[in-house]
């Protein structure tokens, strides 16, 4: 918790500044999240699947001893689900008081952009934009969305049995 | 200052012990025992605590044990008779004082709402019905001694003896006291004027029985050599002007009567004679104890000198009770975060070990090679480990023992039996978390025991048994759980009664052929009670199968031994930590799953003639003539969309909640393991039907299924299937 509100903290401190993300590939677009909010990056290794989830949830993996949802984020956004590979990479984010994994195709880049790159997102049609990307990045003439991570989990909407 | 932790020390212990003694003090008098003796003890040891508390000005504990005192005199003078009721409120009071002790020890906190409740409860317990608490020592501690802290470098810098010398009279009125003043400041403010030789006057003191808690009965006549003058001993009881009579007069030099602090502090009424205040000190410092550079008196050795002085109208009963026969390991109070983190970090160790040697294992490496043998050692070590890791958050089952005398009491005053309880085993250590949780299912055993074991005396005498009856409960480690024993001398369970008011229920076909031990594990079934006349104590048929079902909640299994005549015998064997499961590892639709051990009663391969349908999609199982839904888990769960045929896989017979019986279909079975328990929510949700994840030794993660939680689903599903039928149709 004091983690991510440090991270938070930071986040906003650097507006102003520059700030690093770590970029990745979901099929043909590019997204980022914020550096800060990395555990770690792992390679894809087989999940148990947890009964009763939605379908982005691919299932759970070991991480040294702990039980690591892993979400798969192209179905997440609503892209078709991945066929997961040795190729595809685990990003380990710290959401809140929760460590999950997102899958996504592969990490691209690690990018230190300052405020005047970053834009709002631009008004479409798509609910998935809405929801998951908090804003846009212009790096190098590619658009790259930041990932509102606090989104992706789903809502704990049905906790008892 | 060392030395002055080490006193503090001292007298936390001692605190332990009083407290220990207040506690049992307080359970014979509940059991009846009224003896003066008993309750002496009792007042005794909140008097200790007090008295040691007000020389290390702990105000609250000074406070809180000054209020309990009161009513604990009150019993001693016989004005307050040990009703339950009473002794009730005392045995909470003691819970509190032990609260303020710990929390002044350790610098904790306590629950300031339950201190003064509990303070204002003892406090109307006053059978003047004044209800009022005094703020200050009054009085009262004119009965036994109140320790007062001596700081000998005051006394080093008194001023040298000569001048003057007065007499002063000093009798404070109740006011003084009422105004939250108090008599011994003023004497030590005195002292510190020059030389004094205090004689207290006891001579207005009344019989206990007649003494006004809140009245003033003490006067002291201080004879003082000073440097000051009279305005200066004066100014000394500006404070109290108006709320007492002070005569001072100055008088010619005589230094026959001294002062002996210790005694002075020891018994505040007492006979007092010795030498000046320093000399004293030192005296008794050669007497007692060498303490070479002490700078404060031990409160034991005052304590001592006082009993040795006989002064006190009761002698103390535990003089030779000094820290060091009675000293408690040495301890360290580590936060509960840790020790939980560690836990964690242990179990990922055992995963992390089961991985590399199931890794070497399939390397092909030879048993004989220096790598498995060192993977064995690592093995060995790992499992130490995690036991030594587990002890630190166990806990001796005593703490659970000790709430049963009482109820005991209580159930046997409500039944009319007369029963002694034997504990053994207190000592037997299980993790907190199982502590916790071991207290309901045994306050419903006891009273069991109790209510349906025991007979009543008339029925035991003419059976040729004493007619007090006896309820044994004893803890012990048994092969890596803890096995809790309630055994009582009874009857025994009447199985002929049991069988036939199982049949009226239809709990059991009336027909049915059970043997013993069948017919006594129908008390465990949901309904069932054998008490004739449903009483306030047992048989609202909540019982056994309530502390069955707890008992499966934390992993562990009941059993009964009974023999007509000679009595029961239930046994609960538990795991000595909620942190690992025993379970079994099974396959279902490709997945690794593991059944809680506790939850399966046999296992079982399904044939063609077994198998029948029931409605639409329903499908039974007969178990020796007993039909028995059959659950896919592989459906429930969602892991494939068609039933699996039974006969390619195996039924697990459980029991879940309420005793149903259901059996589980899963593809195979790989075997029985302990398992760490992870949990799902932490970084998740939780997940229907499961009850949390562990990691198997290939380093995957497998889920631990919630039985109870899969068949009520499978319920649920049905029912709204069926809705669906009957609209649509």
């Amino acid at each position: 918790m004091t983690e991510s509100q440090k991270n938070h903290g930071r986040r906003k401190a650097d507006l102003t500044r520059a700030y690093e993300l770590i970029a990745f590939r979901i099929g043909a677009q590019e997204f980022c999240v914020d550096i800060m909010s990395v555990r770690e990056i792992r390679g894809w290794t087989p999940v148990t699947p947890l009964p009763q989830s939605p379908g982005f949830v691919r299932g759970v993996v070991n991480l040294r001893g702990a039980v690591l949802p892993i979400v798969d984020l192209a179905a997440r956004l609503g892209f078709t689900a991945a066929e997961p590979t040795a190729r595809h990479v685990i990003i380990v984010t710290q959401i809140g008081e929760q460590v999950v994994g997102l899958l996504v195709d592969a990490v691209s880049d690690i990018l230190t952009v300052t405020d005047d790159l970053v834009q709002a997102t631009p008004d479409v049609a798509s609910e998935m934009a809405k929801t998951f990307v908090r804003a846009v990045i212009a790096v190098e003439k590619r658009m790259i969305s930041l990932i509102a991570v606090d989104h992706i989990l789903p809502e704990p909407k049905w906790t008892g049995a | 200052m060392d030395s002055l932790a080490a006193i503090k020390q001292t007298f936390f212990q001692e605190c332990e012990e009083q407290l220990a003694e207040l506690e049992s003090g307080l359970l014979a008098i509940e059991g009846g025992i009224q003896d003066s003796e008993t309750v002496n003890a009792v007042f005794r040891a909140v008097h200790s605590i007090k008295g040691g508390a007000g020389a290390f000005a702990l105000d609250d504990l000074v406070r809180f044990a000054h209020v309990f005192e009161t009513a604990l005199d009150h019993l001693r003078a016989g004005l307050l008779l040990p009703s339950a009721e009473v002794t009730g409120c005392m045995l909470r009071a003691a819970d509190v004082l032990a609260d303020l002790v710990r929390a002044a020890r350790d610098g904790g906190s306590v629950d300031a709402a339950r201190c003064k409740a509990l303070g204002e409860e003892l406090a109307a317990l006053d059978p003047d019905g004044a209800g009022t608490v005094p703020e200050t020592d009054d009085g009262m501690d004119g009965i036994d001694f109140a320790p007062v802290l001596v700081e000998l470098d005051d006394l080093d810098a008194l001023p040298a003896p000569s001048g003057r010398h007065f007499t002063i009279r000093f009798t404070p009125h109740p006011d003084l006291y009422a105004k939250a003043n108090d008599a011994a400041v003023i004497l030590r403010e005195i002292t510190r004027l020059g030389d004094a030789t205090i004689t207290c006057d006891t001579s207005d003191v009344p019989l206990l029985s007649e003494l006004d808690p809140e009245g003033s009965c003490l006067s002291w006549t201080i004879r003082l050599r000073t440097a000051s003058d009279a305005a200066a001993v004066r100014e000394v009881f500006e404070f109290v002007e108006g709320d007492c009579d002070v005569a001072i007069s100055a008088e010619a030099e005589e230094d026959g009567e001294d002062l002996d602090v210790a005694a002075l502090l020891a018994r505040l009424q007492g006979e007092v004679a010795g030498e000046t205040a320093e000399a004293t000190a030192q005296q008794l410092i050669a007497d007692e104890t060498p303490l070479p550079g002490s700078e404060v008196i031990d409160l034991s050795e005052v304590r001592r000198q006082g009993k040795a002085h006989e002064v006190a109208p009761e002698p103390a009963s535990k003089p030779e009770a000094t820290a060091a026969s009675t000293a408690a390991p040495p301890t360290i109070r580590v936060d509960l975060d840790r020790v939980d983190r560690l836990i964690d970090l242990v179990g990922e160790l055992v995963i992390n070990q089961a991985m590399l040697a199931q890794r070497v294992f399939e390397a092909g490496l030879a048993r004989a090679s220096g790598v498995a043998a060192g993977l064995d050692e690592l093995e060995q070590l790992t499992r130490e480990i995690q036991d030594s890791v587990m002890a630190i958050r166990a806990q001796p089952v005593k703490s659970v023992f000790q709430r049963i005398p009482r109820l005991v009491r209580e159930v046997a005053a409500l039944t009319g039996k007369t029963v002694r309880l034997v504990t053994e085993g207190e000592a037997t250590e299980v993790d907190k978390t199982v502590i916790e949780r071991l207290s309901d299912p045994l306050t419903h055993m006891i009273r069991n025991a109790i209510d349906h074991g025991l007979e009543s005396p008339e029925a035991r005498l003419e059976k040729g048994k004493p007619a007090e009856g006896q309820v044994r409960l004893s803890a012990l480690h048994r092969s890596g759980r803890i096995v809790i024993e309630v055994a009582d001398d009874g009857a025994g369970i009447d199985r002929p009664k049991v069988k036939a008011i199982a049949a009226r229920k239809g709990l059991v076909a009336a027909d049915a052929v059970l043997s013993d031990e069948e017919i006594d594990n129908l008390i465990f079934l949901p309904g069932f009670s054998t008490a004739a006349s449903i009483s306030d104590i047992s048989g609202r048929g909540v019982g056994m199968d309530v502390v069955k079902r707890s008992i499966q909640a934390l992993g562990g299994r009941i059993s009964i031994a009974s023999r007509p005549g000679e009595g029961s015998t239930f046994t609960m064997s538990l795991p000595l930590t909620l942190a690992v499961l025993d379970g079994m590892v099974v396959t279902v639709a490709g997945q690794t799953l593991v059944v809680p051990l506790t939850a399966i009663v046999e296992t079982l391969q399904p044939k063609a003639v077994e198998v029948h349908g029931l409605g639409g999609a329903a499908r039974v199982i007969a178990i020796r003539e007993h039909f028995v839904p059959l659950i896919d888990v592989g459906r429930e769960l969602g892991y494939r969309g068609n039933d699996a045929d039974p006969l390619d896989c195996v039924a697990l017979l459980v029991e879940s909640e309420g005793g149903a019986r259901n059996a589980l279909l899963v593809d195979a079975i790989l075997g029985q393991r302990q398992v760490v328990i992870k949990s799902l929510e932490a970084n998740y949700r939780h997940v229907p039907g499961i009850a949390a994840a562990t990691i198997l030794g290939d380093g995957r993660v497998a889920l631990i299924l919630d039985v109870d939680a899969v068949v009520a689903r499978s319920r649920s599903d049905a029912a709204s299937h069926e809705t669906f039928l009957a609209a649509a149709g």
